[in-house]
């Protein structure tokens, strides 16, 4: 689709696609001026972007610019770059799993501009300390923006506040602080941990189970669990947390955030908290929104995950919410594990799948294919109304001229099968693998630098 | 019939009943004074236990041998999986010493199917998990068979721990199978929560269920499920959901009681119960050897059974 603009060029575009050297504190790669051409707006109307010095620098028909690497956009749509507010990319700790550089490769693949590391590495990110390594390790990938999530407590055992405060204060500015993996489970802790990051605009993301009722739990309780012999995860160990949690959120007047929402049960209390003006949120995993229980038959781990697949009934509920906008966004849960922890029996593998690269196609069979959201409904739940919630302020804009240029061109007009061994993430576990999904993303801009260009890493 | 029995849902009517057919023909040969066929000569029968269970291998090491088959008996226990080896090692170890069929029996449900995608042979779930126990179902039902003369229409009662029960599982799928109306009597938190939608009735009321029932199997309750409060006490439970003497003088006379083992006498069932005629508790050990020959038999491709 790359192809290259008047004679001149060639330096500014080679620059962009071979890639220049990496430099420790900046973006790797060289700032260039591109022409984007007849890409469709989310509102549907092609227009032309171009793209100069990290920003939009103009967007209209028929632009032309001197010097500039031109791509040919007809038929692929404009997308502001995709947010995540949920990744694990395992470093520290588990660099046998995913690396932020291999992580974050994933995400450009996938569309995202920025993406937030969940605090369970190991040593968890609970101090200053850590989340400015992670931060730092993203800035030096530089194909995507890294933004760490900070503990809630200590080492996530739930039992003293980490402190947020050095962390919002620290060079990776956190906002959002999740103990997700575990739930912040104590009543007070919850309490006090809302109250608390109000003094920074913060966010508690919470990872709603209910631990006594879902101990030893290994998929959703209902008629698959109950056949299979599997211990089940009863709907409501996820449904009780957040109904305490919104109350709790609005007796302190705080911000809450909701971790992959995954029953029609949650999205009615979300809905109803809503419907009072409590500052809730929430998001919902591609995965939930396209996948059931009943794919357990096989007893095969890559569709173990936490929290479980759920039923068809969840699953049209979760769509309806995200269509209406109780749900705010869409986020991965990308959640890689290395062979060895997938390939063994059910009760004993690890939980969690990848996401990052099939998210937007993912939607777009269960959202867009389906006519209950259009492709402004999917910028807006997968990078304004994320980037809102994370407070980032150079994602999540429309693209018009002035705003950073981080954006994605996205071919809806393909059809694939899943090929996990394609994938730059250091893990296999994708539970879309061998299926057919709509769409592919053709080119991702990070502040005018091209991380992938004809769906392909730079 | 399927290449492995992992589910005793796999079976169709035809192949449970041609499974209980052999084995009936079996069970005639263990009359003789030599036991012994030739036709599973030169196969070779791993017996995978990764929990122990003394009876069923021992089951299934005497069903193998009774056909020829060579057996190598591998448990868990002081071997390469306590050292951490995973269960897939395992099967490519398997694969390379050429097994024919592999008896597994294992503490997670769902092993025999992760199992069946690694090796080349035959798959027979000797119990996995809290999910199925194929083998125990059909030689309930051979037993009822011969005991009752027919499955069709039998009314079947299977109480106690539904819930954690992979006997129960397999009753249920087998027995709907064959025709028989299964109830399902247990307090309400040892029930799954979707069992309204298994092929069967369920109740809470034991003793209202009694006299309606031609077959009444108990099954074994774990006493460290009262500490998940799964139920009050050991006591509680006897007096609530226990085979007594007088809940056994309300089964209609020609009712059979049954127990897959090892029973606990005194919880789910009364040791003058245990013991009674009716109870075929010992019948079954002796039918699980015959079940067992006839599944090695027909998945391993032996040779026409001699007349």
């Amino acid at each position: 689709m790359t192809e290259m603009g008047a004679s001149g060029t060639a330096s500014a575009a080679g620059t962009a696609t071979h890639g220049a050297a990496e430099t420790p504190d900046g973006p790797r790669r060289a700032a260039a001026t591109w022409l984007i051409r007849g890409a469709r707006s989310a509102s549907g109307e092609p227009e032309d972007l171009l793209i100069r010095d990290g920003v939009i620098a103009e967007t209209g028909r028929g632009l032309a610019a001197a010097g500039a690497a031109v791509i040919d956009a007809d038929g692929l749509i404009a997308l502001p770059g995709l947010v995540d507010l949920h990744t694990h990319l395992r470093e520290p700790g588990r660099e046998d799993a995913e690396t932020v550089a291999t992580g974050t490769a994933a995400a450009a693949l996938g569309g995202f501009t920025a993406v937030h590391a969940m605090a369970n590495t190991e040593p968890a990110a609970d101090t200053a300390g850590v989340v400015e390594q992670v931060w730092r390790l993203g800035r030096q990938a530089g194909r995507s923006d890294v933004y760490p999530v900070g503990a809630v407590t200590q080492g996530l055992a739930g039992a003293q506040l980490a402190e947020l405060g050095a962390m919002a204060d620290s060079a990776a500015r956190v906002r959002i602080f999740s103990d997700d993996g575990r739930c912040v489970s104590d009543a007070l802790l919850m309490r006090r941990a809302l109250e608390y990051v109000k003094a920074f605009d913060g966010v508690i993301a919470q990872h709603a189970q209910e631990p006594r009722l879902t101990e030893d739990a290994q998929l959703n309780e209902g008629e698959m669990a109950g056949k299979l012999g599997l211990a089940g995860w009863p709907a409501v160990a996820e449904e009780a947390v957040i109904a305490r949690d919104c109350l709790l959120a609005a007796h302190v007047d705080s911000r809450l955030h909701i971790c992959h929402v995954s029953t029609a049960g949650s999205v009615e209390i979300i809905r109803w908290a809503k419907s009072k003006g409590w500052r809730v949120t929430a998001e919902v995993t591609p995965h939930h929104l396209l996948l059931t229980d009943e794919l357990a038959a096989s007893y095969d781990p890559v569709y173990k995950v936490n929290p479980p697949l759920r039923t068809a009934v969840d699953v049209t509920a979760l769509r309806a919410g995200l269509a209406d906008g109780t749900i705010d966004c869409v986020a991965t849960d990308h959640a890689p594990h290395p062979a060895e922890d997938k390939e063994t029996e059910w009760a004993v593998a690890a939980f969690g799948m990848t996401g990052l690269e099939t998210a937007l196609r993912a939607v777009q069979e269960a959202m867009v294919d389906t006519g209950l959201l259009d492709w402004a409904g999917v910028a807006d739940r997968m990078s304004v109304r994320p980037a809102l919630i994370g407070r980032l302020t150079g994602h999540g804009q429309p693209l018009r001229a002035g705003a950073a240029a981080c954006l994605t061109l996205y071919d809806p007009s393909s059809r694939a099968q899943v090929d996990p061994s394609a994938s730059p993430s250091k893990s296999r576990n994708t539970p879309f693998a061998g299926m057919a999904l709509p769409g592919r993303v053709i080119a991702t801009f990070l502040r005018g630098s091209p991380s992938v260009i004809d769906g392909k890493l730079t | 019939m399927n290449r492995h029995l992992i589910s005793a849902g796999d079976l169709t009517r035809d192949d449970a009943l041609l499974i209980l057919d052999t084995a009936d023909e079996l069970a005639r040969m263990s009359d003789r004074p030599i036991k012994k066929l030739p036709t599973l000569r030169g196969r070779t029968v791993v017996n995978l236990f990764f929990e122990d269970s003394t009876r069923t291998r021992i089951s299934f090491e005497a069903a193998a041998k009774r056909l020829s088959a060579d057996v190598i008996n591998f448990s868990a226990k002081g071997s390469s999986v306590a050292k951490g080896e995973s269960l897939k090692d395992t099967a490519q170890t398997l694969e390379a010493m050429g097994a024919d069929g592999v008896v597994i029996r294992h503490s997670a449900s769902g092993a025999p199917h992760r199992l069946a995608g690694w090796v080349r042979g035959s798959v027979v779930n000797a119990g996995d998990g809290t999910h199925e126990h194929p083998t125990q179902a059909l030689l309930d039902a051979f037993t009822m068979r011969r005991r009752l003369g027919r499955l069709e229409g039998l009314r079947v009662t299977i109480v106690g721990d539904i819930l954690h029960s992979r006997v129960a599982r397999s009753n249920v799928l087998l027995l709907h199978t064959l025709g028989a109306d299964v109830t399902l009597v247990g307090p309400p938190t040892l029930q799954p929560v979707a069992v309204d939608t298994w092929p069967c009735a369920v109740s809470y009321d034991l003793t209202a269920t009694v006299p309606k029932s031609d077959v009444i199997m108990m099954l074994r309750v774990q006493q460290e499920r009262m500490k998940a409060a799964f139920f009050p006490s050991v006591r509680e439970y006897s007096r609530r959901y226990g085979l007594d003497a007088a809940r056994m003088g309300m089964l209609p006379e020609h009712a059979i009681v049954m127990h897959p083992g090892p029973m606990n006498r005194g919880v789910e069932i009364a040791a003058e119960v245990a013991d009674a005629p009716r109870s075929t508790v010992v019948e079954q050990v002796a039918n699980g050897v015959s079940v067992r020959m006839a599944v090695l038999y027909l998945l391993l491709g032996g040779m026409a059974v001699p007349a």
